[in-house]
């Protein structure tokens, strides 16, 4: 049990409120797996380098092991859970990480997909350079990231209205 | 019929069998966050474990104080040695026929080693206490060379059995030997080597790496006094063996034991053995009788649990003057570390490093191993790649480019000139294999034309002029590599682990109205089982992929198996799956032929039914039979639809591949780019295409990493190196050179479905393509071999010993 005197942190996750008394140096990551249960985004290291950890906060991409819970006070954070649509429709991205078999053991992927979420902000039609180097901080151990490329590609044509292309190689 | 009814074809595609790109059904959960990982688990009243490890590489330990850790608010307990040898656990036996030592047991062999393990409420304070341990340690000379291991004067690393002459694999020629492993005609050998009319002879290093899945170890135990029950969570690769390595060590029964092993975010090795935070997890749930979690973070991950490679191995190849290879020897010095914990087969303490006459009719050879212990982490796992077979296919790649240098002939030449024929199939190879079946000429073939090996060979002599002219300073390197892969373990005649034969399982249960639940022995670390096993199983017995279930990883539901690792799932798990299928499409065809009252032998299998020959639109598919099965079976037939297999195989499987690299090398900053990299191959069968390219190029980029930086490094005082993600190289999407991929399809003739696994060959076939590249670039020059890894600073230095920088 810690003997930090714990402080109040209200932030706004997938469009729902959450206040919580947390020990200041509680991580982002630590928070939102372990007080409001949402799993998905991962720890894969201690440096920073990975991005399994990666959530949308304030409309930037983070890497939420590295900052506290409590630097997150009143910001709005958008986690892997909150991309669906509501009534279970995937999103762009999710169909297109499905499709073009982006993905593998899964465990880099709501990072990737949440960095790519916001790459797709910053640059709604990327090249495959542009999204490699857009990546760049998402490191995957199984798909040597051709298909997640690939997987971003079939996102932004889809969010541009544009045919997607059918299936992966 | 009417004109609603589906074609053949129609119903085929319905099954989404093998042969198509079946997307993966585990990518719904894994795209929304719904994956279930070790550490995304949690129990009501969940302790954390953390370990207190070494500062030292080798040191007597004199005190362990853990009173002021224990002072702190919400620790439970620290665990010692001294609190695990009344439950004697202290030491635990290693997959390698070694013991290992779970927490320190009076000293430390290597930096990192498990010395106290703390429990608290939660993991912030138990990282606070574990600084509040306080450790006081007697240092100890250090031993890092493996070259020194074996001195006279060399320092005692294993004081247990330092008097021992007799280890698990013979007898050990000093107290730093592990074991001597020979192979071959050595007389045979040496006389052909007498003979030769050109010999090459080099020690090609294969340095020490780390498998490193994204996800890291942890394992969550929950032990339940009332019932005397374990239920360990785990990343387990192998959760059969884990739940009766488990049983062996605490005594309980295996019967109460529940080896659960989740969701694993990529294993490529890590995830076979048995680790001390494993024990520790059990060991503190016993004691304090609450569930225990323990996750590893990167730094523990990358320095104490699993290491791959660090093979010496001294390569000769004999020929004669028009390039046929008359003779192979290779001495492996093998660094295993402070423990020798191989996660091989039991009677392999090399794994299969005897594959490493490649893919050449090599008519004799012979190869000793020499394993050492020195002052590193123990492990010595199959990193992508069956066991030590990277290494062996290192060994004979180099030594065929260095033969070819030395010959002046292309090396391309060189192996078709030695490949084993298609003929010689099924071929004995001088060190005691049968390959299964292969076409290494028309898949060498297929590539040079695929990628114009001509041309580039005309493009790189321009350039080499060029830069001979001072016009340019780059190199231009034409990477080639051919393998054999050996995978499949195994044949329980000659493969098990602990005395448990290596056979796969698969348990298949029809349900009365047309699904079907398959249960395997093997676990998916993310090659997408629940998807590829679906499909054989929709060919086998006509039930569409998508109502069929997979589920691995429960020891409790799942037939008993050896788990995932080596390739063995698709030659041995997919086998067993095509059997128990076959039991049911035996019980169905009786059904069937009651059903419409002809003799089982008027009937025929067709894509989803059995019809009566000749007369189609008599027929029963898979679905209506399974309901009879249950409702009305025939008289005295037992009611049900279900059946399982235990699958030994006959032989391996011998997936094969042809690669190619084309790389440019600024000699000035060392710095290399890979142009173009073409990937071509034959793993028999293929079951989804898709998966089977992404495999290909999962395995492409560690191979990549591994060849152009990857490593775990030590000082002179045995500090571990960069085992961090600041130092460890994980190529980005940025590095990641783009992969082109290719096949041919040589079944394998012993396997029920022709498949032989796919994972690993990649990576195989990888690692010597990519050396190859950068050594010739460099090999105009005079230079002959160059060590990996390839990174910048080190193709610098080569660059820099030819005088390129002057």
């Amino acid at each position: 049990m810690s003997t930090i005197e714990q402080v109040p942190v209200t932030v706004t996750v997938n469009g729902k409120k959450y206040q919580r008394f947390v020990d200041p140096r509680m991580l982002l990551i630590h928070f939102t797996r372990e007080e409001l249960n949402l799993t998905g985004a991962h720890i894969g290291c201690d440096t920073s380098h990975c991005g399994a950890c990666t959530v949308e906060m304030n409309g930037m991409a983070v890497k939420s092991c590295t900052m506290f819970a409590v630097q997150a006070d009143g910001a709005s954070i958008t986690t892997i859970e909150g991309m669906a649509a509501p009534d279970g429709t995937l999103h762009a991205l999710q169909e297109g990480f499905r499709m073009m078999h982006g993905l593998q053991c899964g465990y880099c992927t709501p990072g990737m997909i949440m960095r790519a979420h916001v790459l797709l902000k910053e640059n709604p039609d990327p090249t495959a350079d542009e999204i490699r180097f857009g990546i760049a901080g998402n490191l995957c151990r199984c798909t040597g990231y051709q298909n997640i490329v690939k997987a971003i590609q079939y996102a932004a044509a889809k969010l541009n209205g544009r045919t997607v292309q059918e299936a992966a190689e | 019929m009417n004109d609603m009814t589906p074609t053949r074809e129609q119903r085929e595609a319905q099954l989404q069998g093998m042969g198509c790109k079946r997307k993966r059904v585990e990518d719904i959960r894994f795209t929304q966050g719904k994956g279930n990982y070790v550490d995304d688990i949690k129990l009501p009243g969940m302790l954390y474990g953390d370990f207190v490890r070494s500062s030292h590489a080798h040191a007597r330990i004199k005190r362990i104080d853990a009173s002021k850790a224990l002072a702190l608010p919400g620790v439970i307990a620290v665990l010692t040695a001294e609190e695990l040898k009344g439950l004697n656990l202290v030491w635990m036996p290693t997959l390698a026929g070694d013991m290992q030592m779970v927490l320190a047991d009076g000293k430390v062999l290597f930096q990192n080693q498990e010395v106290a393990f703390v429990v608290a409420e939660d993991r912030y304070t138990a990282a606070d206490a574990i600084e509040l341990v306080e450790v006081e340690y007697e240092e100890l000379p250090v031993l890092v060379d493996p070259w020194k291991a074996m001195a006279p004067d060399a320092p005692v690393l294993r004081e247990d059995i330092k008097d021992k002459t007799e280890g698990a694999h013979g007898r050990r020629e000093h107290y730093n030997h592990i074991f001597k492993w020979q192979v071959g005609d050595r007389p045979g050998t040496d006389e052909a080597f007498a003979r030769a009319e050109v010999t090459i002879k080099e020690t090609f290093y294969y340095h020490r790496t780390h498998p490193c899945p994204l996800e890291t170890c942890a394992a969550l135990a929950s032990f339940d006094k009332v019932k005397g029950e374990l239920t360990l969570w785990g990343t387990f690769q192998a959760p059969h063996v884990v739940r009766t390595v488990a049983s062996l060590l605490s005594k309980i029964p295996e019967s109460k034991i529940h080896v659960i092993a989740p969701d694993i975010g990529g294993g490529f090795g890590n995830k076979v053995g048995v680790y001390p935070g494993y024990v520790c997890a059990i060991v503190a749930s016993i004691v304090t009788g609450r569930p225990v979690k323990w996750v590893e973070d990167r730094m523990e991950n990358l320095s104490t649990t699993s290491f791959a490679r660090d093979y010496h191995m001294t390569t000769e190849l004999a020929a004669t003057k028009d390039g046929r290879i008359t003779a192979m020897r290779v001495h492996v010095l093998a660094d295993h570390g402070a423990f020798d914990a191989c996660a091989d087969p039991s009677k392999w303490p090399a794994g299969f490093m005897n594959i490493c006459t490649g893919s050449y009719d090599i008519p004799v050879a012979h190869l000793t191993v020499d394993g050492v212990y020195t002052n590193k982490a123990p492990g010595g796992v199959a990193y992508r790649c069956s066991f030590r077979v990277t290494e062996a296919v290192y060994a004979i790649e180099r030594a065929i480019e260095m033969l070819a240098q030395k010959l002046g002939v292309d090396s391309v030449d060189l192996r078709m000139k030695n490949f084993i024929r298609r003929e010689q199939f099924p071929y004995q190879s001088a060190l005691g294999w049968e390959y299964d079946s292969g076409d290494y000429h028309m898949a060498m073939q297929k590539t040079l034309d695929a990628v114009g090996y001509k041309e580039l060979r005309a493009e790189q002599a321009r350039k080499r002029e060029a830069f001979k002219r001072g016009e340019t300073r780059e190199l231009m390197g034409i990477g080639v590599s051919f393998f054999t892969e050996i995978v499949g373990a195994g044949p329980s005649k000659n493969c098990d682990i602990l005395g448990v034969a290596m056979f796969d399982s698969c348990e298949i249960r029809v349900h009365p109205t047309g699904s079907a639940i398959a249960r395997m022995g093997t676990k998916t670390q993310g090659q997408g089982h629940e998807t590829t096993y679906a499909q054989i199983i929709a060919t086998e017995i006509g039930i569409p992929a998508d109502d069929i279930m997979v589920e691995e990883g429960n020891t409790d539901t799942a037939p008993y198996g050896l788990g995932t690792y080596g390739s063995r799932s698709t030659p041995v798990a997919g086998a067993a799956i095509a059997m128990a299928a076959r039991k049911i499409k035996a019980k169905a065809q009786m059904i069937a032929a009651y059903l419409l009252e002809v003799h089982e032998d008027d009937l025929e299998w067709d894509v989803d039914r059995f019809q009566v020959k000749g007369l189609p639109e008599k027929f029963k598919t898979m679905k209506d039979i399974a309901w009879v099965a249950y409702n009305a079976p025939p008289p005295g037939m037992e009611p049900g639809l279900e059946a399982v297999s235990y699958y030994d195989p006959p032989n391996m499987t011998y997936p094969f591949g042809a690669y190619i690299c084309v790389m440019d090398i600024d000699v000035d900053t060392g710095v290399a780019k890979t142009r173009r990299f073409y990937a071509l191959d034959d793993c028999g069968t293929r079951i989804n295409p898709m998966i089977i390219e992404g495999q290909v190029h999962g395995g492409l980029t560690e191979a990549f990493a591994v060849a152009m930086g990857q490593e775990i490094d030590y000082d002179e005082a045995g500090n571990v190196k960069g085992a961090s993600f600041m130092d460890f190289f994980l190529p980005t999407a940025v590095e990641t050179p783009y992969w082109e991929t290719d096949y041919t399809v040589t079944p394998s003739p012993h396997h029920p479905i022709g498949a032989k696994g796919v994972g690993e060959s990649p990576h195989v076939g990888g690692v010597p393509c990519f050396s190859n590249a950068v050594n010739d670039a460099f090999a105009f020059l005079g230079s002959t071999h160059i060590q990996m890894p390839h990174d910048p600073w080190r193709i610098w230095k080569a660059a820099e010993r030819l005088g390129l920088h002057q």
